[in-house]
Order: structure tokens, then sequence, then C-alpha cells
């Protein structure tokens, strides 16, 4: 019970911040609109938020799964043929020291204004944490377990599917997390810079117009996207690892689970 | 079978652990080799095994048989290394998931359900590595080194992370499983050792030797109470902590 309310009681608690700020700076509308009049805006124009809403959606979620496909493709790539690491890894590294923002026009040129060229951003800034988290994973399989797999007589094909790749998971499931917090924060980029639908486009367009409450709007059904990603791929990650132990909700620390 | 290595040396990191060595393993019996941490035990097990990674080893290996070792060689290291993500059944039949030949045969299942009900684990088949207690997690491991069926069975001071209590258990446990088998055991315990061997070998020095053996009589699992057994223990302490000295 305790656990349900516990968010409901923040989000008021917040949303009761915004209307101080705005009783005491006395804001006009147009720089903050009151809590009151975006949900009116939020439930008046519904059917135009979640139409953009849709398109963002979809380029987050396919870009996410095209990044770490990818990720997991170039992970097991990198830890099959060792000489792969030495000329692939100067490129991942240097791939993600030019910023994906900086990229964004290009991939504009090349890709056009639909869809294509946003969820080329979603899959650019998720897939090196991927293949670098899955990586790490693979190569940091302790060496007794490998050790014990090659006296059972494992081939190297073996060893790679039947010890690294589930010794990896958890941290797969690191990169997994990283990748759904991130992959919103390329679409809306992706949006900014040239788009005609989806959510940063609407926001961008809201804010010319000075039309803040829908603006405001628009970036709360973004965080509530944004926040029920994070949630699913956490507990899709808790799932692919079940013999880990959280030890930070274990009694040994003194925190329970359910307060 | 018997097995016999000759003029075997490993070197790490170019300093010599041992070199020269001949060590002899007869068929059906239990030999185990004692000496102090860090002497090169664990590197003479890895070399029988062929996992001594990182190291620079020579020598010749011989069977009586013709053929070569490797791949008949089954290894019990000090940790269980059960994998984590397997159930207790799976992890005693990793021999065969990982074997070539990938799916697991009815009679395989079932010799592994056998085993374990052996080791006292039966009715533990479904459950993960995590719930079980220490000894437990060693007996599944006894139980997986037994499902390999290999000629020679190597150990890894196996019982060295248990109680005094467990470590006898699983000492009588692993004295009636592995009857009859060729067994090198590595041990720092004297004790362990003494209960469990045929023959006893000390290694030491630096770069180490291997003493002549020493056979201990009587039937194992000897009592930890038989008189000739303690004397033995006092003698082969003495023999170690010169050594140290």
């Amino acid at each position: 019970m305790s656990q349900l309310l516990r968010p409901v009681i923040i989000a008021l608690g917040l949303t009761l911040l915004w209307q101080c700020i705005v009783w005491t700076t006395d804001a006009p509308r147009y720089i903050l609109p009151g809590p009151l009049s975006v949900i009116a805006t939020l439930i008046e124009q519904l059917p135009l938020l979640l139409r953009h809403a849709g398109v963002t959606l979809a380029e987050i979620l396919i870009g996410l799964l095209l990044g770490v496909v990818l990720g997991l493709i170039s992970a097991l790539s990198l830890a099959t043929w060792g000489g792969l690491k030495r000329w692939l890894m100067p490129v991942l590294v240097i791939s993600q020291a030019i910023p994906v923002f900086a990229l964004a026009p290009v991939l504009m040129l090349w890709l056009g204004y639909g869809m294509a060229s946003k969820i080329a951003m979603a899959t650019l800034i998720i897939y090196f944490p991927v293949t670098a988290a899955c990586f790490d994973g693979l190569r940091q399989t302790p060496t007794a377990y490998l050790k014990l797999a090659r006296t059972l007589g494992a081939d190297k094909r073996t060893q790679l599917l039947q010890i690294r790749l589930p010794a990896a998971l958890p941290a797969f499931g690191s990169g997994l997390r990283v990748a759904a917090s991130v992959a919103p924060i390329g679409a809306v980029v992706g949006e900014w810079v040239g788009s005609s639908t989806g959510l940063g486009y609407l926001m961008l367009n809201a804010n010319a117009r000075m039309q803040v409450d829908l603006m405001f709007a628009a970036l709360l059904i973004l965080a509530l996207i944004a926040v029920s990603l994070y949630f699913l791929i956490d507990l899709i990650a808790r799932r692919l690892v079940p013999w880990q132990s959280d030890t930070l909700n274990s009694p040994t620390t003194g925190r329970s689970r359910s307060r | 079978m018997d097995i016999r290595l000759e003029h075997a040396s490993l070197h790490w990191q170019q300093h010599c652990v041992f070199s020269d060595l001949n060590l002899d393993l007869p068929s059906g019996l239990w030999t185990s080799i004692l000496g102090q941490s860090g002497v090169g035990k664990s590197s003479l097990l890895q070399l029988l095994c062929g996992i001594a990674d990182d190291a620079e080893i020579g020598g010749t290996l011989t069977c009586s048989d013709g053929k070569p070792l490797s791949g008949r060689v089954a290894w019990m290291a000090q940790d269980d290394l059960l994998l984590p993500w397997l159930n207790v059944l799976d992890n005693v039949l990793l021999g065969a998931r990982l074997s070539q030949k990938r799916n697991v045969r009815p009679e395989q299942k079932e010799l592994a359900h056998y085993l374990l009900s052996q080791v006292g684990l039966g009715d533990k088949a479904d459950v993960r590595p995590s719930d079980l207690s220490g000894g437990q997690r060693q007996r599944v491991a006894l139980a997986r080194t037994l499902f390999q069926d290999r000629p020679l069975v190597c150990m890894d001071e196996p019982f060295s992370a248990l109680d005094a209590i467990n470590r006898l258990r699983l000492q009588d446990l692993a004295a009636s499983l592995l009857s009859e088998r060729t067994v090198l055991m590595i041990t720092h315990d004297p004790l362990e050792a003494l209960r469990l061997s045929d023959r006893i070998l000390v290694l030491q020095g630096q770069p180490a030797r291997l003493s002549n053996p020493i056979e201990p009589q009587g039937d194992t699992p000897r009592s930890v109470r038989d008189e000739a057994l303690l004397h033995l223990q006092g003698e082969l302490l003495t023999l170690l902590a010169q050594e140290c000295a």
C-alpha cells in the first residue's frame, strides 16, 4: 500500500511546490504556467499529444532494439575474434568521442526529416554503452569457470555461448538500463534538429508560439514515457538474472524490500 | 591405467616453480600431495589437467594404455565452481551439456539424479546453487566430478573451505564414492591426506621437489582416532614446519 502511495505523495508534493512558485513569483502564463492550466491543456490537447507521443515512442523503441542488438553482436564479435578488438575498439571510442548531438544535422541531411534519422540518433547514442557493458561482461568471466569448461571438453564456441554469455548477463542488464535512460534523449534531440512530428517537434513549436502550457504537457508525457521505459527495462533486466541477489535490498544490510 | 609424469618443469613469470620432477600415479590408488601454500601444488595439478595457463611447462606425460591423458581428467577445485544460472541437476550434467553432442540423454539424467542421491542431495535437484550451504555446494561439485567418469580425478584442496565436521563427512563420502579410482588430491592438511590416501608425497623447497611416498596402512577413510595415523600426522607436521624454519 505504502509502495503505491509514496510516488503519489512525491508527485503531489512537487506539484504543490510548483504551484507555490507560481503564486509567489506571480509569473505570467507564458513564462511558467501553473500545474492546473498544464493539466487542462493536457486533457484538452490529448489527441494531438498522443499522436506525436506515438511517433516519439516508436522512434525510441526501434532505436533501443537496434542499438541493443547491434551492441550485443559487436560485443560477441569482439569477444570471439581477439584481433578484431585492436581494429574496432579505437573506432568505437572515436565514435563515442564525437557528440551524437553534433552528428544530428548530418544524419538529418542523409536520412531525411522522417523517423529514420531519429531512430539512427537513438541507436547511435545507445550503441556504445551497450557494446562496452556487454564486452566488459564477456571479458570478465571468472577464469576458473573457463578452466572447468575446458576440462569438461567444451570448445571455444561452447565456452562463449554457455559460460561467457550467461556470466555476462548482469553486465548486459546494466547496459540495457543505461540504454533505456538515454534512448529518449537521442530521439528528442533528433526531433529538435528537424522534423514535422514527434514530441520534440511539438515542444519546439509550442515554445515558439508561447504555448508554454502545451510544451509542459508534452514534457510531462515525455517524462512518463522515459520513466515507464526505464522501469520496464529494469524489470526485464532483473528477470534476465534471477540468480543474482540484490544486496542493497537484502536483510543483511538492514533495509527491507517492503518499505 | 597408470599415469607417469617425467622430468616435468614449470616456470611462471621467469620463476622456476619446479623442474625435473617425477610423479607416478598407480592405477586405482589415491595419491595425495602435501605442501604449504604457494609451493606449486596447484600448478602441478593444473599441468596434469592441461589448464596451466600463462606458465611455461615441459616434461612427458605417459599413460600405461599408450593414449594421451588430455580429455581424460576430471578437475575438482577448492571453489565448487557451480554455475549460478543453472540448477543443481544441470550443474551435475554440465559435462554432458558442454560436450559436442549437446543434447542430454535420459540415462544421463538418471545417472545425475542417482549421483545426487548418493551425495545426499536427491531432493535438491531443482534448486539453484545460491540456495545451498557451502558443504552442500561442494557435494554437488563432487557429484559433477563423478558424473564425468574420467580415469583420473584431480582434486585441488577440495574440502579446505568447509568447517571441521562437514569436512570429515565429505572426506568419508569422497572416500567411498571414489574408491577404485585413480585420484590425485592436493592438500595442506596432513590429517586429510592421511585419512584418505594410499600414498602421500610431500612437495617442498624452491624449486619444489617431491619426497618419497609415505604409505599409511589400513582401509580408507581411516578413523581420526587411529594412533598410528596421529603419530604420522605429527611427523608430517614436523617435516612441513622444518621447511618453514
